[in-house]
């Protein structure tokens, strides 16, 4: 008997991380329907941890972007329609209407519509030299700006601003990053991880201004320089804004979608239609370990949950569970994190930061929550086998070098 | 030009042809050699992309360093030549290279 399956079609609206996944998970799984992913980006679909790293210091071809070649769709039956906007869902026909007027069916789709950058609302925001990083479009337009200058403002300590901070320093320029808060990394890591990369930029000659707040950009037609709050100037042609991103969810919202912070979906990636489920950073999911909602933002995260979307979209039952981790590279320097630290009572420190080797344990009630960890990948790797397990390890091997972690494993 | 050969645990074998300069990793991912997953696409960060070097290429693939080492150290089944295949870049000596993939990456 035929499969009823073969003749069901899946739309993945978003061709990003999580989409390519779930076209090649759903192969994996053995779907053989029909699967379109539509994207709006003209480019295959591509990983983006090396635009604020190697790509945007010139050391990475594009092509060795793509995450996969173009064969490779065209050999699994995917059918890729790039530089395709979706502009509405319609829930009762089952159809997709794409920009231009085409109406695409479905009987299953998935939304990873991804995490556009957040825009900053400050005056003289639209002036050119005002930038963004998210795209190889924007990677693209800021790696010449970066070559014709002489002095890069950061607007904003996340990860993405770091890294273009330590890619630009890189490249001879001068660097001048403003945070609001009194640390980097603040809604993402504690205070022991934010001192060390405050100090590992400042080594390397990054002018770091923590809780300064920016008043305005100014210029006539292109920005001349940034002005503080507290009425400094800092002159300037280019300056990069990385204040986090807000999850794309216009098209599920207008669809009558339950979104909140993220479309919200259930453990098992589906949203409050059960022909429609969402994975990566537009999805807002409960978190089985954590026992609560959760948005993320990073590529473990797009894979693993597209992955169990991908599954239960073919009818088998799995939860997403994963641990989410997640990492960055600055200069010489990676971190890697597993687990979430939100909510933690203790920290303790194994290693010494300034020898840049070290991880940070997060700790609530005993229970290991997340781990930071500094050029030292062995805490990494054991630290998310015992986040998994819900584990209470004993304090003090962490915190000895001396003791090998894998002793807490058995 | 350089060749590399990939033998999956079945024996089946996947030879590809790449340039020089590209990860032993892309090399597997751009000629859909099945079985390395490369989540973070070579940073160093996931140990997805776990391969055995061939006893006969061990000495030309040269040493693993620190950080890759404790990566594999947890990848599955590590034993003698296991490398991440994102940190071995293919030079005119590796033409001809035999890797073994692993029966799962993680
Ligand atoms: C500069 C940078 C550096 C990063 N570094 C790291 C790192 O080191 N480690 C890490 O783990 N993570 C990193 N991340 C985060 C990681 O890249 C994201 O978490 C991941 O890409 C999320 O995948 P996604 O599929 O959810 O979204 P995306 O990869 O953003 O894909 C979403 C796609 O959907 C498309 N789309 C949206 N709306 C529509 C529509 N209406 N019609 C058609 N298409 C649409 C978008 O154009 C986009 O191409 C970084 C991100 C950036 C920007
Ligand atoms: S691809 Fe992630 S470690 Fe090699």
């Amino acid at each position: 008997m035929p499969d009823k399956r073969a003749s069901e079609r899946i739309i993945i609206i978003g061709a990003g991380q999580a989409g390519a996944q779930a076209a090649t998970s759903l192969r994996l799984e053995g779907f053989d329907g029909s699967i379109t992913v539509v994207g709006e980006e003209p480019a295959l679909p591509y990983q983006r941890p090396p635009l604020s790293k190697a790509y945007l210091q010139g050391n990475l071809a594009k092509e060795r972007l793509y995450l996969k070649p173009d064969a490779f769709y065209q050999k699994t039956k995917i059918e890729l329609r790039s530089g395709a906007r979706v502009l509405s869902i319609d829930r009762l026909a089952k159809t997709i209407e794409l920009e231009g007027g085409e109406a695409l069916p479905y009987d299953k789709m998935l939304i990873a519509t991804g995490a556009p950058p957040r825009r900053l609302k400050a005056p003289g925001a639209a002036l050119k030299g005002v930038a963004y990083l998210r795209s190889i479009a924007d990677a693209d337009a800021l790696r010449p700006r970066l070559e014709k200058t002489i002095r890069l403002v950061v607007v904003g300590a996340g990860y993405i601003g770091l890294e273009v901070a330590a890619s630009a320093r890189k490249a001879g320029l001068a660097v001048t990053v403003l945070e609001m808060e009194d640390r980097v990394l603040k809604r993402v890591a504690g205070p022991e991880i934010s001192a060390f990369f405050e100090d590992l930029h400042r080594r390397h000659g990054v002018d770091m201004r923590l809780g300064v707040r920016l008043g305005s950009f100014e210029g006539v037609n292109a920005l001349e320089s940034v002005k503080l709050e507290n009425g400094e100037r800092i002159a300037c042609k280019l300056a990069l804004v990385g204040i986090g991103a807000e999850p794309a969810t216009r098209l599920a919202k207008a669809a009558g979608l339950d979104v909140d912070n993220g479309i919200l979906v259930n453990e098992f990636a589906c949203t409050s239609d059960p022909a429609i489920w969402a994975a990566g950073d537009c999805s807002n999911h409960p978190s089985v370990l954590f026992d609560r909602r959760v948005r993320l933002e990073s590529v473990p995260n797009a894979i693993d949950q597209a992955k169990v979307a991908a599954a239960n979209m073919v009818g088998r039952h799995v939860v997403y569970d994963a641990v989410p981790w997640f990492w960055s590279d600055q200069y010489d320097v990676k971190l890697q994190t597993a687990g979430l630290a939100e909510g933690a009572e203790e920290t303790v420190l194994r290693g010494d930061p300034d020898d840049q080797r070290f991880a940070c344990w997060s700790l609530k009630g005993g229970r290991l929550l997340a781990v930071d960890c500094i050029n030292d990948p062995a805490s990494f790797v054991i630290g998310k086998r015992l986040i998994a397990a819900r584990a209470q390890p004993c304090v003090k091997t962490l915190a000895d070098p001396a003791v090998d972690l894998k002793s807490l494993l058995s | 030009m350089a060749k590399i050969t990939f033998i999956e645990q079945n024996g089946a074998k996947h030879t590809v042809e790449v340039q020089e300069g590209v990860s032993v990793m892309e090399a597997a991912v751009n000629n859909m050699v099945p079985g390395i997953d490369a989540d973070c696409g070579g940073a160093c960060a996931c140990a997805t992309c776990h391969v055995y070097v061939d006893e006969n290429w061990r000495a030309k693939t040269g040493k693993t360093e620190a950080m890759e080492e404790s990566m594999l150290d947890f990848a599955y089944e590590p034993k003698d030549g296991s490398r991440l295949s994102c940190q071995i870049k293919m030079t005119p000596d590796l033409d001809g290279l035999v890797v073994h993939l692993p029966e799962f990456q993680g």
